[in-house]
């Protein structure tokens, strides 16, 4: 804890539940931890209701782990699988409407630069890919023209899950969904090019079956759009039961695709933010 | 961008000196978000808001206000308004008809969030044929959403209650956004003699501390104990927390009525309180009225005046006292729906005494004739009916 703001105060510990006494003695807050010390300690995310198998369970529970600084980061979320999660997620997180997320981020973080000068408030939208990709695009990409200093993270399921497996602007041409009862007519839309050519400094498109790599994207993502701008990631997690696939059979999903070609891992970095890591690390060895 | 002293609302709005100034309802709602100490304002244009919104980032360019931008539709300035007032910012924006409606899904999130953001609406038609001619109809439309709704008659009130909208809407037993609406062009586009407190002087800065909700800075412990959130569960738990909770954005505006009186001096004003024929009306259309009243007592018509100034909350029981022992009350207004006229027929009782009317829209104005047109049929039917009786 490195927040007094976390401690109970004394005398109430009894009442608070124990997963929240749990976090105050061993949660990640101000530890540095990153991916590899799962296991370690009390995790921001407690029990969910998602679905087994779910990949976006798999992509929040890392991207969470990932996060540079999780005493000072609030997360904007959208409506979707992922809103069910952020109520059970021990950061301030907002969940107000469908496909406001990065418009909602805009005004939190720029109140936050005005409220605390002095301190680094990271500012981290996730969202599913109908709010990112579709109902909520034109403020994602306003946010990106904008060249807003937040972190926007996709939870790319292919699908509108949540409301029971509709088509969606990531899902692939000619997946049978409903509200494609004949198959999608048009391919899955490209957001990481989108991203690049917006404005973002940094794009990466991976997912739960790298955590490494997924925790080095949502690192080197907070960190840049602190400094430099805005930064995308789009992770791939898909859905066992929208696509009927069993619940095992998330990761070697993810892993087939690439092999096949069709998913790949991506990144792009800007020059000016390649030359921000730079620093760090110059920084870091000094 | 000269000095200000901060000072408490009161002294602002009934203590400080006022000069008197000679501008427009544009002009003067950015004299009063001068005074208000606003941390952030986001605007899209939209006619007739857009000129108070010039003005508005003019004094971001001055230093008046510290973070402003252009957004690119009304629902993300709505939306960026609402997480900029979810990190403890004191925010204001503006917006007009078409605006008004494609915001729409925000306002109750507003309220539902329980935020005191203040936004101006200068209010046009809305329909096909597409008009941008004055008129109110979007009021009717945002009655229920949850925020405390005040319509200015002209270019002082909607200075005065841009400021008073601030000062009740932080109050923490409230912590509601406002809506100042305004009949746009009318009183936007017109000059007025307005008096102005001192330009050196400004409101405290807001304290999210004194909201009752927890500000999103993670500087209070994140909650994680909701482990059945308020969302898409159908159980008994579920459907109480969040019934509950819009049972307490109701009383938070119920708690506002004592704020309104202090801050706006009542929910409404009485002239010539004894006249068995009143005009019930808000807006534009009161000023018209005034009007109308002048000529119907130089024809020794008594009748009287009732100036509705908050419409959330409604001051029912404020009106049905005024308007117990009148036989006749007309309600002039600018909209085709009569929201107005609903709201009075529903708060009274005897409401056979209510003609909803004259309604005048398509950017048409109210000439005070026909009100007094109004009237005077009214009291014929009156007289006709008790006649054959």
């Amino acid at each position: 804890m490195n927040k007094p703001i976390f401690q109970i105060s004394p005398g109430f510990e009894e009442i608070m539940p124990p997963e929240y006494r749990e976090l105050v003695a061993n949660g990640p807050y101000g530890k540095g931890f990153g991916v590899s010390d799962l296991g370690s300690y009390k995790e921001l995310i407690e029990e969910h209701p998602l679905c087994a198998g779910c990949g976006l369970a798999l992509s929040i529970r890392l991207a969470l782990a990932s996060l540079p600084n999780p005493g000072d980061t609030v997360i904007v979320g959208s409506t979707g699988c992922s809103s069910l999660v952020f109520p059970q997620v021990a950061l301030h997180n907002i969940h107000s409407l469908f496909g406001n997320q990065n418009a909602v981020a805009s005004g939190l973080k720029r109140a936050l630069k005005l409220r605390f000068p002095d301190k680094v408030k990271d500012v981290v939208v996730i969202a599913g890919d109908g709010a990112t990709a579709d109902i909520g695009l034109d403020m994602v990409m306003q946010s990106w023209f904008r060249r807003e200093n937040i972190t926007t993270i996709m939870l790319d399921n292919e699908a509108y899950a949540n409301t029971g497996g509709q088509e969606s602007g990531m899902s692939r041409q000619g997946a049978v969904l409903n509200m494609a009862p004949t198959g999608k007519k048009f391919p899955k839309a490209t957001l990481p090019e989108v991203a690049q050519a917006a404005g973002c400094a940094y794009v990466a498109a991976t997912s739960p079956a790298h955590p490494r790599m997924l925790e080095k994207a949502v690192r080197k993502a907070v960190l840049i759009a602190r400094e430099v701008g805005p930064t995308y990631i789009q992770l791939f997690s898909p859905c066992p039961t929208n696509y009927k696939f069993k619940p095992q059979e998330t990761i070697p999903l993810i892993k087939q695709r690439e092999k096949e070609g069709i998913f790949r891992n991506q990144e792009y970095i800007s020059d000016e933010a390649q030359r921000f890591l730079d620093s760090l690390e110059e920084a870091r060895k000094k | 961008m000269g000095k200000q002293q901060i000072t408490d609302p009161h002294h602002l709005l009934f203590e400080a000196p006022r000069v008197q100034s000679f501008i427009t309802g544009s002009e003067a709602v950015a004299e009063a978000v001068k005074r208000a100490n606003v941390d952030m304002a986001i605007a899209y244009p939209i006619t007739p808001q857009s000129e108070s919104m010039h003005l508005v980032g003019e004094l971001f360019e001055q230093g008046y206000i510290r973070d402003f931008y252009r957004a690119e539709n009304e629902f993300a300035v709505m939306a960026a308004i609402h997480g900029a007032s979810l990190g403890g910012g004191r925010v204001f924006t503006a917006t007009s008809g078409p605006g008004t409606l494609r915001a729409m899904e925000m306002f109750p999130v507003w309220a539902g969030a329980r935020q005191p953001i203040v936004c101006a609406f200068m209010c046009r038609g809305v329909s096909l044929p597409p008009s941008i001619q004055p008129e109110n109809i979007e009021m009717g439309m945002l009655l229920d959403t949850g925020m405390l709704m005040l319509h200015a008659e002209d270019g002082q009130d909607f200075h005065d209650m841009v400021l008073a909208g601030y000062a009740v809407a932080e109050q923490p037993e409230v912590h509601l956004p406002v809506g100042v609406f305004v009949d746009g062009f009318f009183a936007t586009h017109t000059k007025d003699r307005i008096l102005l407190p001192p330009a050196d002087l400004k409101l405290p800065p807001y304290d999210p501390r004194t909201a009752p909700v927890p500000t999103f800075d993670m500087e209070t412990p994140p909650m994680r104990i909701t482990r059945d959130p308020l969302l898409n569960k159908s159980n008994f738990i579920s459907g109480a927390a969040n019934a509950s909770w819009h049972q307490e954005v109701l009383a938070a505006a119920e708690r506002s009525r004592r704020h309104l009186r202090t801050y706006l001096g009542g929910l409404l004003e009485v002239e010539s309180p004894k006249a068995k024929t009143l005009i019930v009306a808000s807006g534009t259309a009161v000023s018209q009225s005034r009007e109308a009243l002048r000529l119907l007592q130089a024809e020794g018509i008594d009748a009287g005046l009732i100036k509705i100034k908050s419409i959330r909350p409604f001051p029912e029981e404020e009106l049905a006292e005024a308007t117990d022992h009148a036989d006749l009350i007309v309600v002039p207004e600018f909209n085709a729906g009569g929201w107005l006229g609903r709201e009075v027929k529903a708060a009274l009782d005897r409401n056979r005494r209510v003609v909803s009317g004259p309604r005048l829209f398509g950017g048409m104005s109210m000439p005070p004739g026909l009100i007094v047109e109004t009237i005077k049929g009214a009291m014929a039917t009156k007289n006709r009916s008790a006649g054959g009786a």
